[in-house]
């Protein structure tokens, strides 16, 4: 069995115990909420677009530290990216993520921040805990398409 | 070895030693490093019931209740017989009584679709609680959306058992139904339904028991219970999947309309009109789970030698050894189960979620259940989102309970350094 510290790295834990970009945007441009039934858990992701770019992103919820931190991360990358970036980053975190086919290949700034993501990814280890990672990232394209609908893991 | 003579060579609390027992079950053997503690979601299978199951396929096997030919007609008999351990583990008067379902599920479903829409009417109020499973409160939701009954939920109390005095109040000349567990999967709260049975039927109502978690826990006795309807699921009693009971008091089944149509259930088709099978058999349309019913009795027969109060007194011991042993660890917290609780520890750590506790556990190999345990309603008036649940089963010892304790120390050390 592959060692537990590999699914929890430090930075898994750091950003599960004190989470970035922890608060409610009072007006945010785009939002949505993410539930897994499996757990019950429930994550909102606020967005404030300025045109095509990402002024701010936020959430809330309850969640493992897996849910959490990949959250925190996400915002954390996110943050002055375009919603084109922001979908080309999930594509290639998805794919690592669950193990599955890999997608193009991103341009170098992004590929930096896609290692920053890379300690998430010991989830495909785990197929119980993907939805963990990619919750926020599915609440994240459901406030981008202005859905405004919650959406399930499932 | 067989469990009878488990008994008498190792004593333990419930006069069986569950190491003995343990290799009963082929389980452990494969997985030697296996602290099974998830018995409540479903238990693990003992041989007699894999080898049994099996056996029966190899040399009895043919569809029930058709052919005229010898092997059918043993077939046949051996479900019946499947029938007739089950009316005696539940001390059903009447073997007709006794229907088979695919699970707990289905056994409420059966009632809420058939009784439940012959004989309710609009504002005609069903009685279920807070510790409800889904199972138990969904079905009545779809007979409300049909035909506009009322849902009426008791609450607990500050124990986390069931409010009595709370729920002799919401009781009325329009209660038609009470329908409640016996024993609450989420925290192992045991519901007094002696007197739930009581009150209820002093004010007319009829009541039914999800026995789920019971009935692999406890004597259960329909007829000193004098509940109408009582279900349980094969998978939690040591036997198969797939296969369930509904016992329902003779006179009421032989009132209800079928739940299902098709083969098996019917006296006389044609396509004018159909006459119905008696109860039983009017319940169960098509090939039943022949094989599944065949494993259950086996599965019955495994618990009967064990001894019903001998599992009892086991699991009290092992319960309160757990909740022992709990209590020193710091930061958890155990989920109230009112006056009496068995078999089940539901509990919260403090600032580590229920999924990093389970995965961290299951690093230790100790098998638990992390989540909602299908009772979210209980777990919204908990204020919780979940809680990490473990569960006990003939096998389990205090060796189990203590893998249990050091891991739970283990994952307090990796998420709250």
């Amino acid at each position: 069995m592959m060692d537990l510290r590999e699914l929890y790295q430090d930075i898994i834990l750091d950003h599960g115990r004190h989470p970035r970009n922890f608060r409610k945007i009072e007006h945010p441009t785009h939002f949505a909420q993410g539930h897994n039934p499996l757990c019950g858990d429930r994550v909102t992701i606020y967005v404030t677009l300025d045109g095509d770019r990402i002024a701010d992103v936020s959430f809330q919820g309850r969640g493992c530290a897996i849910s959490t931190a990949a959250a925190s991360l996400m915002t954390e990358v996110l943050k002055g990216k375009t919603t084109a970036e922001a979908r080309a980053l999930f594509a290639q975190f998805h794919a690592r993520a669950t193990g599955g086919e890999p997608a193009a290949d991103l341009p170098e700034p992004l590929a930096e921040e896609m290692d920053r993501l890379e300690p998430l990814t010991g989830v495909k280890a785990y197929p119980a805990r993907v939805k963990c990672a990619t919750l926020s990232w599915h609440a994240l394209e459901a406030a981008l398409k202005g859905s405004g609908e919650m959406v399930k893991t499932e | 070895m067989g469990p009878a003579s488990l008994r008498s060579v190792y004593p333990g609390p419930g006069g069986f030693d569950p190491k003995e027992v343990k290799r009963e079950f082929p389980i452990f053997a494969n997985n030697p490093d296996l602290v099974f503690l998830d018995s409540a979601a479903s238990a693990q299978k003992p041989r007699s019931v894999i080898d049994g199951t099996a056996e029966y396929y190899r040399t009895d096997y043919a569809n029930v209740h058709r052919g005229v030919y010898r092997l059918s007609a043993r077939s046949t008999e051996r479900y019946e017989e499947a029938r007739d351990k089950v009316r005696r583990f539940l001390n059903a008067s009447d073997r007709r009584e006794i229907v088979f379902v695919r699970n707990t599920t289905e056994a409420i479903n059966l009632v809420a679709q058939s009784w439940g829409a012959a004989f309710l009417r609009e504002g005609d109020e069903v009685v279920i609680s807070e510790l409800e499973h889904h199972s138990n409160i969904v079905p009545w939701q779809l007979l409300r959306d049909r035909i506009g009954i009322k849902l009426v939920v008791a609450p607990i109390d500050a124990t986390g058992g069931l409010d009595l005095a709370a729920f002799e109040t919401l009781l009325s000349r329009r209660t038609r139904l009470v329908a409640v567990t016996h024993m609450a999967n989420a925290t192992g709260a045991l519901v007094p339904v002696e007197r739930v049975v009581a009150l209820a039927h002093r004010h007319g109502a009829k009541v039914l028991l999800d026995g789920s978690q019971a009935a692999p826990r406890l004597p259960v006795d329909v007829q000193a219970l004098g509940c109408d309807f009582y279900a349980f699921t094969g998978h939690k009693v040591y036997g198969p999947t797939g296969i369930g009971v509904l016992y329902g008091r003779f006179e009421l089944l032989s009132a209800m309309p079928p739940y299902q149509g098709g083969g098996e259930m019917i006296l006389h088709v044609s396509f004018d009109k159909t006459e119905y099978q008696e109860p039983p058999h009017r319940f169960e349309a098509g090939t039943p789970d022949i094989a599944g019913a065949i494993g259950l009795g086996i599965a019955l027969d495994f618990i009967e030698e064990l001894g019903r109060e001998n599992i009892r007194e086991h699991e009290e011991a092992l319960t309160g050894y757990g909740v022992d042993r709990l209590a020193q660890i710091r930061g958890l917290r155990l989920l109230g189960a009112g006056q009496r609780r068995l078999g089940i520890l539901s509990f919260d750590l403090e600032g580590v979620h229920p999924h990093d506790v389970s995965q961290v556990l299951d690093q230790h190999h100790v098998a638990v259940r992390a989540g909602h345990h299908c009772a979210q309603p209980l777990m919204e008036q908990l204020g919780l989102s979940g809680t990490t649940r473990a569960s006990l089963g003939v096998y389990n010892d205090e060796a189990d309970i203590d893998r249990l304790a050091e891991a739970l120390k283990a994952a307090r050390e990796m998420f709250l350094r």
